[in-house]
Order: C-alpha cells, then sequence, then structure tokens
C-alpha cells in the first residue's frame, strides 16, 4: 500500500514537473558526498532501482563521486551527506560542501554520530593505529564525529542504511517545499502495528527498539532478532529504564554498555550507558 | 626529466577514496606510481577487540556497503570454526543463496554503473539515459534482482540481518521464491545480452601474467567456502592462511599491500575465480566461454569484467537451482557451546578473496581481530598491472593515460572502504 501511494505521488510529481520543466530548466541540484562510512547509504540510493529514472528526472545530479566521472561543485539546492569526519582533509571539505549547500542532509547514521565506527573513540587513538599500522606516523586520523560536529545541519535521515521509504518521503518533501514525515516514536510502536509479540516480555531477549527510532518497519523484531539499534536514539528516550529492564533480564553491566555504545554511543541520549 | 605527470586526486565510479600519481619520464621510465588510498581508516581490528562472537556479523557488515553479506557470512563461518559449530545443510544452501544475490547485485553494479560508461564513451550511466535506455533499464532490472533476493532472505539488501551464528533467526518462506524464480528465468536472457554486450566492447589489448588465486571447491563454484588456491601452485586451507600471505604498510596508502611469502602480488576477482574455477560453472556459463574470443586462463585485468558476465549467467543458473531444491522447512540455529579458541574463514566476496580471523576468550569476547579484505589483496597488483600498462599507452595524450589508468582500476572495482577498513 505505502509503496503504492509512494509510485503514484512520484508519477504525479513527474507529470507536474515535466510541464514546469517546459518553461524552464531549473531543476533542484543534488550533491552526495561520502565520507567515514561504508558507503552503505550511497547503494541505497542505487537501491531505488523503480525509481532511479524518475530520480534522475525530477532532479539534476551535480555531483556523485561513485556514480559519475564529471562533477560539478558550484552550488547544490541539497546536500546529501554520507559518512562521519575523522580527518583535518574532511573537516575541511564538510565545511566546503555546506558553503555551497543550500539544505544539507546527515544521510544516516555515521555522519549523524559515527555509527558503529564511533566505538572506536573508546579507545587511545595511538592504541588503535599501533593495532592496525607498523608505522602510525604515516596516518593521520582524528576522533570520529558526526558532521554536526563541524556543520549546521539541516535535517537527518537516521538508518544503518536509511529506509528507502523515508528518502524518498525526504525528496519528496524537498519538492513540494514541506516538512517530511520522519519518525521520532520508537520501534515498538511498528511492532504492535505489525501484531509482533514483545522480545523483551516473552523472550527475555535485550531488544532495544523501545527506545530506538522507527523508520525501518521492525524489520528484526519481524524475523525474530531482538533490534539492536541500527536507525538510531528516537526523540527522547528513557536509555536509563532500558538499561534497568536489560539488568533485571540478565545482563551484565558490560553487556549493557556493549549494547549502548553501537550504533550511536556517541549520541547524548545513549552516552551514559555507553559508559566512559 | 618529466614528460608527462598523470594525477587524479580522486577516481571517480568506485566505491570509497583512492587517488592515482605517477609521472612519465622523458626515457620512457615510470615513476613514483601510487595507487593512493587515503580512504579514512576506521580501525575495525581495534575495536572488534572486546566485542562478543555473536555481534560480528553485525559490525563488520559496515566495513562495507556494497558487499555486506561477503562480511557477514565470512564473520559468521570464523566463529563457527572457533567454536566448533556444524551448520545444517539448509543454512549452507540459503547462505550460498544470499551470498550469490549478492554478487549478483555487486557484479551488475560494477559491469553497468561504474564501468560501460567508459567502454561506451561516456561519463556515467546517468547520462547514458540519452540513447541507450535499454542498457540502462538492463541493468537496473538486473541489479534489483541480485537485491530482492538478498532482501527475501535477510529482512533488507544492504546490512541484512536474519543470518546468525550457527544458522537463521527466521526461514523466508518458500511461496516468497515463486516471483523471484520467474524473474530469474527471464533474466537468464538478459544475462546472456550483458555477456554479448562486454564481448563486443573493446578493451585494452593487454596481458600481465601475476598470480591469480581464489578459494575453490571440486564439487561447486566456491563462493562461501573451499581451499586457497592460485595458478601458481598455492593450495591451502583457509586457517593457514597467515602462513602464507602477509601484510605491508606503504606510507602512501591507508590499505595496506598483500604479498604471497616467498613471491610476489596476486590478484583476486572475479577473473581469478573464472580462471580457476570456471569447470564448475553451470552448463550455460561454459557454453559462453566456448563462444567467447578469450581463452581462460587469462591474464588480462580488463577481461574481468567478461568474467562478471560470465559469473552472472552461472550464478543466476545457480540460484535457479537452490532455491528449486531448497527443502524451506523450520530450523532454529544450531546449539553449541561458546568457548575461547582460534577462528579463521576466506570466502569469495564479488571483487574477490575476504579473509577474516578472531581469537576469543571462554567468555566468546574478542581477544585479537584481523581482516583482509580484497581490495587490500589487490591494491598492490594495481599498481604492477598499472606500471606496465602506462609503458604500452604512454605516448597517448594526457587525458587518454589518465582515462585508461582510471579504467585499469575500475576493472578491479575496488571497494576502497573496505580495503581501509
Amino acid at each position: 500500500m505505502d509503496q503504492f501511494l509512494i509510485m503514484l505521488i512520484l508519477n504525479l510529481l513527474l507529470i507536474l514537473y515535466e510541464v514546469r520543466d517546459n518553461f524552464m530548466k531549473n531543476k533542484p541540484k543534488i550533491g552526495i558526498f561520502k565520507f567515514t562510512g561504508c558507503a552503505g547509504c550511497q547503494m541505497e540510493i542505487f537501491r531505488m532501482e523503480d525509481e532511479f529514472l524518475s530520480l534522475l528526472k525530477l532532479f539534476d545530479i551535480t555531483y556523485w563521486k561513485m556514480a559519475k566521472r564529471d562533477n560539478n561543485d558550484d552550488y547544490w539546492d541539497i546536500a546529501l551527506v554520507e559518512g562521519g569526519i575523522s580527518t583535518p582533509w574532511e573537516i575541511n571539505e564538510i565545511k566546503h560542501v555546506r558553503k555551497k549547500s543550500k539544505f544539507l542532509v546527515a544521510f544516516g547514521d555515521c555522519a549523524i554520530n559515527g555509527c558503529i565506527p564511533s566505538i572506536r573513540n573508546w579507545i587511545p587513538q595511538m592504541v588503535s593505529e599501533d593495532i592496525v599500522y607498523d608505522d602510525s606516523s604515516k596516518i593521520c586520523s582524528i576522533k570520529l564525529n558526526g558532521i554536526g560536529e563541524y556543520v549546521k545541519v539541516d535535517l537527518e535521515l537516521k538508518g544503518c542504511p536509511p529506509d528507502k521509504g523515508n528518502i524518498i518521503e525526504l525528496l519528496k518533501s524537498i519538492l513540494l517545499e514541506i516538512k517530511p514525515r520522519l519518525r521520532s516514536h520508537p520501534v515498538c510502536v511498528e511492532c504492535k502495528l505489525l501484531d509482533n509479540k514483545c522480545l523483551i516480555t516473552s523472550e527475555k531477549k535485550a531488544c532495544m527498539g523501545p527506545v530506538i527510532s522507527a523508520g525501518c518497519g521492525a524489520i528484526c523484531p519481524t524475523l525474530n532478532r531482538e533490534c539492536e539499534g541500527c536507525f538510531g536514539p528516537m526523540s527522547n528516550p528513557n536509555a536509563a529504564a532500558l538499561a534497568d529492564i536489560f539488568r533485571s533480564i540478565g545482563l551484565s553491566e558490560k553487556e549493557v554498555k556493549l549494547k549502548f555504545r553501537k550504533y550511536a554511543g556517541m549520541d547524548s541520549d545513549f552516552c551514559l550507558e555507553a559508559g566512559d | 626529466m618529466v614528460e608527462k605527470i598523470i594525477n587524479v586526486d580522486y577516481v571517480a565510479r568506485v566505491e570509497g577514496q583512492g587517488a592515482i600519481n605517477l609521472e612519465i619520464k622523458k626515457d620512457g621510465k615510470i615513476e613514483n606510481l601510487q595507487f593512493k588510498i587515503f580512504e579514512p581508516p576506521r580501525f575495525f581490528e581495534s575495536f572488534l577487540i572486546g566485542r562478543r562472537y555473536d555481534e560480528l556479523m553485525e559490525l563488520t557488515s559496515r566495513i562495507c556497503g556494497i558487499c555486506p553479506v561477503a562480511h557477514q557470512i565470512t564473520s559468521l563461518r570464523a566463529v563457527e570454526n572457533a567454536m566448533n559449530v556444524q551448520v545444517s545443510d539448509q543454512t549452507s544452501k540459503l547462505r550460498k543463496l544470499i551470498a550469490i544475490s549478492a554478487h549478483i547485485q555487486s557484479n551488475v553494479l560494477s559491469m553497468y554503473f561504474l564501468s560501460l560508461p567508459d567502454l561506451m564513451g561516456y561519463e556515467s550511466l546517468i547520462t547514458m539515459t540519452k540513447g541507450h535506455m535499454d542498457i540502462v533499464k538492463r541493468g537496473l532490472m538486473l541489479k534489483k534482482l541480485g537485491n530482492d533476493i538478498t532482501e527475501i532472505i535477510g529482512g533488507r539488501s544492504i546490512h541484512p540481518v536474519t543470518m546468525v551464528v550457527g544458522g537463521f533467526s527466521s526461514i523466508p518462506n518458500k511461496n516468497k521464491f515463486d516471483d523471484i524464480y520467474k524473474r530469474l528465468k527471464d533474466a537468464k536472457k538478459d544475462a546472456l545480452k550483458t555477456f554479448e554486450l562486454f564481448s563486443n566492447l573493446k578493451i585494452p589489448d593487454f596481458t600481465r601474467k601475476c598470480e591469480h588465486v581464489a578459494i575453490s571447491n571440486p564439487n561447486k563454484y566456491a563462493i562461501n567456502e573451499g581451499r586457497f588456491i592460485s595458478t601458481e601452485g598455492l593450495n591451502i586451507d583457509e586457517l593457514n592462511y597467515k602462513n602464507h600471505v602477509y601484510e605491508k604498510q606503504k606510507p602512501y596508502s591507508t590499505a595496506l599491500h598483500s604479498y604471497i611469502k616467498k613471491r610476489d602480488s596476486f590478484m583476486v576477482g572475479p577473473l581469478p575465480r573464472v580462471n580457476l574455477n570456471w569447470k564448475m560453472m553451470s552448463d550455460d556459463a561454459r557454453d559462453v566461454i566456448k563462444i567467447s574470443n578469450v581463452n581462460f586462463p587469462n591474464y588480462n585485468p580488463f577481461n574481468s569484467h567478461l568474467a562478471r558476465s560470465i559469473e552472472l549467467i552461472h550464478d543466476i543458473d545457480e540460484c535457479i537451482d537452490i532455491i528449486k531444491n531448497l527443502s524451506y522447512k523450520e530450523e532454529k540455529p544450531e546449539n553449541f557451546i561458546c568457548k575461547s579458541g582460534f577462528g579463521a574463514a576466506i570466502t569469495e566476496a564479488p571483487r574477490g578473496s575476504l579473509y577474516h580471523s578472531f581469537t576469543f576468550d571462554n567468555n566468546g569476547y574478542v581477544k585479537k581481530a584481523d581482516i583482509v579484505p580484497p581490495t587490500a589483496h589487490n591494491a598492490y597488483n594495481v599498481e604492477k598491472d598499472m606500471n606496465k600498462f602506462v609503458q604500452t599507452i604512454k605516448n597517448l595524450p594526457i587525458d587518454e593515460i589518465t582515462l585508461k589508468c582510471e579504467m585499469l582500476i575500475r576493472a578491479y572495482d575496488p571497494c576502497i572502504s573496505c580495503s581501509a577498513h
């Protein structure tokens, strides 16, 4: 149903914009950028196989290193930024992108707060460098942060990777110049809508769902796995209460820390439970 | 005296951040050649220490957004090796199916989105929509097919969620494959068209004999398990990998370079796989090899595209075969006792052999992690290829040499984020 509506709206937009296009050639310019991350968020754009050609009709992708050889960096209406910041070069680069962009999106968890690679922020930099490299004098790396540490972010699109439906919602709302309807409630709501049994109460599994932002469609609990938190904290989560529940179902202090120090350990809502 | 300087500060249409530097001297010598990987390191081997065995699949998945499935399976198999877990026949078949579906997705991405524009004279697949819409649509359709299979088994196509130590958290329902089965049958024609397309495109005439390495299995086309073998006689068990392969840091690259002990650089990926294992491919894949004008083993790295198109035919055949013969029975992951020890695994990620090994303490927490992705295996070989290749094209204008060097890198389809994990 969702899919059908999305396609319908996209097609309507397409007709509208094609009409408009005939009068003026000013499709919004998009730039897609990669910083410290795995390219999975960009892959989610490639994953929009059904919508890809519509996307090209509605937007002008002027910068996308992973897909294009001729890239233009004059100006972007929308910058989709994947990845966190972990080198001095990246600090310069993200500031450059910010300066030339009207609307900058932290596209996925790494850009928001570093995601899984931020686990290393709890380890002294020197120790990490020495584990991986023989000669750390050649490595220029700093603690991993979300891009919001360095530049103003206009919108966060959560997820590791973000869900395709949310990406479409975002792009659609930019075209319509309205606020995108992104969810701020927990995964639990999606489980209830799907009539999933609760993995915490019925199976004593340490599910992160109660504090994690919805938007994935409760994929893991639906497939009999506890939510691990890849969409990051919901708005105003009660992390301490969930940590207590985890302890009550038998998790050790160390295990509780591992749970919160994973996709969003750097987040202010989780950092207390993620430990020093 | 320097005659020409080739400099690409950020290679386009590959995954991740890499650059090319080289100088062609007046006397024709190539100097200061660097495939400079400047991708920021993420120190996975550091922060995995202290994490628990059952999280590894999910954590290592985030090394790569193109080949998360390969990282997940490799991690799981390394854990299962360490803890003596035997998985069921259904689990290993479902794992093979999800791995192949990821190969379809990734190989199509590489062929159509990343490399085809070069061979057809375009800057990207986006500009190819003007004039070659049929080809663009075929690429999108084939890629979607791979992704959709991954999603049915794994819950989602990028960073899937159902694979766990010992099996799957949930087994897909048989009827979910009804539509896929038909689409796979139809896709065979498109795979053959892909093979024809790449057979007819002109690639640089270049050969450099080097050691080609892949995992191999006497009974099937090896993707998830097999012995690590090469064209130069290497034939080892995955547990002994470190006795034969070592890594060295280069000052200009955040990806380490790999060497085979007492020998040199080597190549992994679709071309080495086809060179070493083509006899295990499906009938139709072997038939197209016969009609192609390329003899295998072949040592032109630009034939990697053709190898991907042959694999695509085989992959579709094997998907059809697995889907037809799977029992789809409800099954819980195997029970096992968590224990200390060492485990290692090598699988074939789409772009080549991928190694993971872990040492665990008594409670299943990681004490040591070692990960060598395909592009770390290939990085040094890319440089050696480029050195010889540039000598054959050094009289061309700088723009053309630059494009051809980029094309060589794209033929390897590097996954640079992986390499500098």
